[in-house]
């Protein structure tokens, strides 16, 4: 019942997989034949498009590959062709941060990058982070969620922002997560298991 | 989103070669974090999006004799962090660091930031850049709350740009290139009120791309002050930002430019005056701040941004009053 699952583990009976195996998510479906691991980058070419493109995206440490539209964003990418479901799509405007993912160290809105431009940088998702992380942890603890629906978002945003302030004020953490909503309303929640995270996390050395 | 052909150039040159003449053909994407969603909604279709993000000539912070030449990817958290930007363009700084969301600020570049189009919701549901309805703005008579409080039309839209009213505070200058050649213009010349829904709000050229700006050299006070309804991600209501040179305790000379109240940043001779040759105290700010919004032509349901202009001048004063210069 975990949501930092890797997509590719099938190892346990999750709500996600039973949807995925139910046929609902085509993306489930259809990402065993699009994700592979790839042979060789594609070669740096000057125009894509405006047809399908062969995209090749470094996701939590694997090089993954797919075929799409230079208009495809990342997030579409990672949901509908590559069965990465953790980063959300709410407001698809980059205005609500819940399809927050890290890029090249930094966290950013993956429905306001497109997937072939995301090409050559790492990419962390929340499936990359193990399921009993310091982060996801705090937010257990401090039921730092509603619905859950912003969460994933939220907990890579509070990686982002942690990485950049080891040591948060609550005023620090306030400005530090403007870029992710929560309509539940579960900030004082949130930011208690961000400033919760941030002690674990010196505890733990490199979190 | 419409399909379109994606181009990454390696250089400058080879990338205004992939612009048109015609606005509406092809699209430069850097930050994407408007022109992605402009096209999501169909307001931008073009047939071909160029990629600058590639172009290492468009990077980097440099401070020399010449002034600090900002390059146009550059994003909002390298200019916030810049020591040098802080040092002499703390007006600058402050409007990049106050973009609530550290996702916007990592994607958002300089350029970006610039030639973004307005946040205006007519605009951004499909009604054009003016509004037009048989020949007449649905703005006055529309929901206007969040329009403009200066000019006289056609545009009722706020330029929703955060750098704008700093960088024209502070005489800076923006270079644009063509396959001709490149220009400057004064970031005061940059931001135009349209006036017709085929032009644009920028001085930038379909053929052109923003390439860098240059903030000239001086010992100055600066600020911005921003008023926002919520501290997370939203656009101000109204911002002003200073820029002071100071004899002693006095103003010798000031530059006083409004945010999010016209469609353009608004500079405001008659603040500027008021402040010149004066001390600045929160009776002079106060002064100021009445002489920015003496001219204000507020619509039907923003005349509470008069107040907030007003506020935002004056605290914006007070806080460059207390820099040291």
């Amino acid at each position: 019942m975990s949501s930092t699952k890797d997509p590719k583990t099938k190892n346990a009976v999750s709500r996600r997989g039973f949807l995925g195996g139910m046929g609902i998510g085509t993306g489930a479906v259809g990402a065993g034949l699009l994700e592979r691991e790839a042979i060789a980058s594609p070669a740096a070419a000057t125009v894509a498009g405006p047809g399908a493109a062969p995209i090749t995206l470094n996701i939590n440490g694997k090089p993954v590959s797919l075929t799409a539209e230079p208009s495809v964003t990342l997030l579409d990418a990672l949901r509908n062709h590559l069965d990465y479901t953790g980063a959300k799509k709410v407001c698809d405007r980059g205005t609500c941060g819940a399809c927050t993912v890290m890029m090249a160290g930094k966290s950013v809105y993956a429905c306001s990058v497109l997937a072939i431009d995301a090409q050559g940088k790492p990419i962390e998702t929340i499936e990359g982070l193990p399921v009993d992380n310091p982060i996801s942890t705090a937010f257990v603890n401090h039921d730092a969620q509603q619905c859950g629906y912003c969460t994933p978002g939220m907990v890579m945003a509070t990686k982002g922002f942690l990485a950049e302030h080891p040591n948060p004020t609550l005023e620090d953490v306030k400005n530090g997560m403007g870029g992710n909503l929560c309509r539940c309303g579960t900030y004082m929640g949130i930011r208690q298991a961000v400033l919760e995270a941030a002690k674990n996390m010196k505890g733990a050395k490199n979190g | 989103m419409q399909s379109f052909e994606y181009a990454n150039p390696a250089t400058v040159q080879e990338a205004v070669g992939l612009l048109s003449a015609k606005w509406g053909e092809a699209d430069v994407l850097a930050g994407g974090t408007d022109l992605i969603s402009l096209m999501k909604d169909h307001l931008h279709t073009p047939k071909r999006v160029v990629n600058i993000k590639n172009i290492k000539e468009l990077e980097g912070i440099q401070k020399t004799a010449a002034g600090i030449r900002i390059g146009a990817l550059v994003t909002m958290d390298e200019l916030a962090k810049n020591a040098d930007v802080k040092a002499s363009a703390k007006s600058l700084s402050d409007a990049a660091a106050a973009i609530p969301s550290p996702q916007i600020r990592h994607m958002g570049t300089v350029g970006g930031d610039l030639c973004q189009r307005p946040r205006c919701w007519y605009y951004r549901q499909g009604f054009g850049l003016l509004a037009m309805k048989d020949g007449k703005s649905l703005v006055p008579d529309g929901a206007n709350q969040y329009h403009a409080i200066f000019g006289s039309g056609p545009a009722y839209f706020v330029s929703a740009s955060s750098l704008g009213p700093a960088l024209i505070a502070l005489g800076a200058k923006i270079k644009l290139v063509s396959a001709k050649g490149p220009r400057e213009v004064a970031a005061a010349s940059f931001f135009v009120s349209p006036a017709n829904e085929t032009s644009r709000e920028i001085a930038l050229h379909p053929d052109e791309i923003l390439t860098e700006i240059l903030i000239p050299p001086a010992t100055v006070k600066s600020a911005t002050y921003e008023v926002r309804q919520k501290e997370a991600l939203d656009w101000p209501l109204a911002t002003a930002s200073v820029t002071l040179t100071m004899r002693g305790n006095t103003v010798a000379s000031a530059k006083v430019v409004l945010g999010h109240v016209a469609a353009k940043p608004w500079d405001s001779a008659e603040a500027a005056k008021a402040i010149t040759g004066k001390a600045i105290t929160a009776d002079t700010a106060e002064a100021a701040g009445k002489a920015a919004v003496a001219s204000a032509s507020p619509l039907s349901q923003n005349a509470y941004k008069v107040t907030l202009a007003r506020v935002a001048v004056k605290r914006a004063l007070l806080e460059a009053a207390k820099q040291k210069a």
